[in-house]
């Protein structure tokens, strides 16, 4: 299969070469067609938000407009409380991310850096855990919250707490796989130098480990901060009754009527939930990418 | 602790090898007691709110559980296996299952399709047409699934959408006020590419970190040895980078299986007579609108056990042609 068709394989790569130069800027040419299409929906978002509602609710809906206004999002604040509502989501993702970032590192250090029997049992637990469709768990979720409202009524229906419960669950299987990885890739060796130093397991894990684990930190934080601020199943069916404490995904929805839903006001407030995750995301790309690559790869 | 984390961990590290891995009997009872406490946060969390409720959703499927129950006005009453052949023998059941396949097939297929297609351009073009692509992909990956299906929805709007304009610009008049979620087939392709929109991503970071770490030399190796590109993706690139396919696979199944936000708001519920229903959205309606918490519990299950049977056969569907090869 593999006999020497090609005599002069040099010159097959100098044509090569040679061809690929304008295979390559059509490659460019596409890229950049297919990136243009993917963000329009994101700029349509954006333009949309700003467009005076005349131009919004119009048959012939131009690519751009020449009056901006600020006048769809000043709606989405007075009518409907946002700002409130921005400061819950920013609550419930900010406490998941925090409480979360340090459950998860102590349980991966635990799973990594010592042996005790049933290591391989909990690790396999943790995996099936993944794939378990947290979905499917709303109905006794609801009745748990219920039941815990009872004793501690912050953690109950109505309230964030319950969100932050379930979102901190939800996001523990697959932190704690990911900073496995990492906490993996420092060398035992390191450990024992600090051990020589002088220093406790708990300095080594809490001022050598954590640091040097900081990718892995990052792109998991990202990912439960995502998690908790995009949800609406659970924001849905835990709030039920308190307006007060709903989450931005619900208020978005408040614009939806049936007498005509108020685009304007709905892509303000779609924007104004997109602009946070996104600056995030964009911010920490770099750790992101090599963070679930590198817990892909384990 | 930025400072810190840019050290090279081989530097820092004395050069002892074999030093601690055997250890007195002592440490390694210390060692099991340090881990446990390391672990019991994680552990109390997980075993409260996922562990419990998953026993509790097995639980509830096994009884009658309705709006007297709930309140606490009407005694239990188990039914066995009651709510699964209520829902075995209920149509609307199977055309609700074969949705929510369909659908999460043609999800699936398409950001793995498009996600490889893109990883493989990105890999081929200069940086700034590739950080283009990823800043865009990033966006699309980072938008919330909330804002994503009102920006689809409002771009398909049957009155004001840009789509439709457009359409009906380049001499489709037929498509002037067309409703893209009325016909059921229309409303579920829509919601795919809302999904494909902003999953494909995943797929395209995954990917192109795969592709990037193949070492040049071993795909000039074979081109050299006069292998074509076809027989280099085929016989080359595909088995190193088979085990980062399989685990965007089965992300992408597990995501797109249970779908909810998506349908929930783009198709308002479940579509025109709840044709759009995928299990998920059926599961919440029987039990948050129609309170039969029972029948609710009972179709969680079965996702829950489909899910796991579509893992489970992949890996070994996987792992039967890795070994083939």
């Amino acid at each position: 299969m593999t006999t020497a068709t090609r005599t002069a394989p040099t010159t097959g790569r100098r044509r090569k070469q040679l061809f690929r130069r304008p295979g390559r800027t059509l490659a460019e040419i596409t890229t950049v067609l297919v990136a243009a299409v993917v963000a329009f929906p994101l700029y349509w978002m954006l333009l949309t938000a700003f467009k005076p509602r005349g131009q919004i609710q119009s048959t012939d809906p131009r690519p751009w407009t020449l009056s901006p206004t600020l006048e769809n999002f000043r709606r989405v604040f007075t009518v409907n409380d946002f700002g409130r509502y921005f400061l819950n989501s920013l609550l419930v993702a900010g406490v998941v991310v925090v409480v979360s970032l340090v459950v998860s590192f102590l349980a991966a250090v635990a799973l990594t850096r010592f042996r005790f029997r049933g290591r391989t049992v909990l690790l396999v637990m943790i995996l099936t855990a993944q794939m378990v469709p947290v979905e499917a768990l709303t109905i006794p979720l609801f009745f748990l919250m219920r039941s815990v409202g009872e004793v501690a009524p912050w953690f109950g229906l109505n309230h964030l707490g319950s969100l932050v419960l379930v979102h901190l669950a939800f996001s523990l299987p697959f932190a704690i796989w990911m900073l496995r990885g990492f906490v993996a890739a420092v060398p035992a060796e390191l450990e024992e130098a600090a051990t020589l130093d002088g220093a406790s397991r708990f300095r080594f894990t809490w001022q050598v480990l954590f640091p040097l684990v900081a990718p892995g930190l990052v792109a998991m934080s990202v990912l439960s901060f995502i998690h908790a601020w995009n949800d609406f199943l659970f924001a849905k069916t835990f709030i039920i009754s308190a307006t007060e404490n709903q989450t931005l995904p619900l208020a978005v929805l408040v614009f939806f009527k049936p007498t005509g839903n108020d685009w304007g006001a709905i892509m303000a407030g779609s924007t104004l939930m997109t602009i946070p995750v996104l600056v995030f995301f964009v911010l920490v790309q770099r750790h992101l990418v090599s963070g679930i690559a590198g817990a892909v790869k384990e | 602790m930025t400072a810190q984390s840019t050290l090279t961990p081989q530097r820092d590290g004395a050069p002892e090898p074999s030093g601690g891995s055997v250890r007195p009997r002592r440490a390694h009872r210390g060692q099991a007691r340090t881990a446990a406490l390391y672990l019991t946060p994680a552990g109390i969390v997980l075993v409260s709110v996922m562990a419990y409720p998953l026993y509790q959703l097995v639980q509830l499927s096994l009884y009658e559980y309705g709006q007297a129950q709930a309140s606490g006005g009407a005694p239990l009453e188990f039914l066995g296996l009651g709510n699964y052949t209520q829902l075995l023998g209920d149509p609307r059941f199977w055309m609700v299952l074969l949705n929510t396949c369909g659908f999460a097939a043609v999800c699936v297929a398409g950001s793995l399709a498009v996600g490889i297609t893109l990883a493989v351009l990105a890999s081929r073009v200069r940086q700034l047409p590739r950080a283009l692509l990823f800043l865009a992909a990033l966006g699309a990956w980072a938008t919330p699934a909330v804002a994503g299906s009102t920006v689809w929805l409002f771009l398909f709007d049957q009155d004001f959408g840009l789509v439709n304009e457009v359409l009906t610009g380049i001499g489709l008049t037929g498509m002037e006020g067309f409703s893209w979620t009325y016909d059921r087939f229309v409303a579920f392709a829509l919601v795919a590419g809302e999904v494909i929109w902003c999953s494909f991503p995943f797929v395209m970071v995954t990917m192109y970190a795969g592709i990037k770490a193949i070492p040049e030399e071993m795909v000039e190796a074979a081109s050299l040895d006069g292998a074509s590109t076809w027989r280099t993706a085929r016989s080359v690139l595909l088995p190193m980078l088979r085990p980062l396919l399989v685990i965007a696979t089965i992300q992408s199944i597990i995501w797109d299986f249970k779908i909810f936000t998506q349908i929930y708001v783009m198709t308002d519920g479940g579509g025109v007579a709840g044709q759009n229903l995928v299990l998920n959205v059926y599961a919440y309606q029987e039990a948050f609108a129609g309170s039969n918490y029972g029948l609710g519990s009972a179709i969680g299950v079965v996702m829950t056990a489909l899910l796991l049977l579509i893992t489970v056969i992949y890996l070994r569907v996987q792992r039967g042609t890795g070994e083939n090869a």
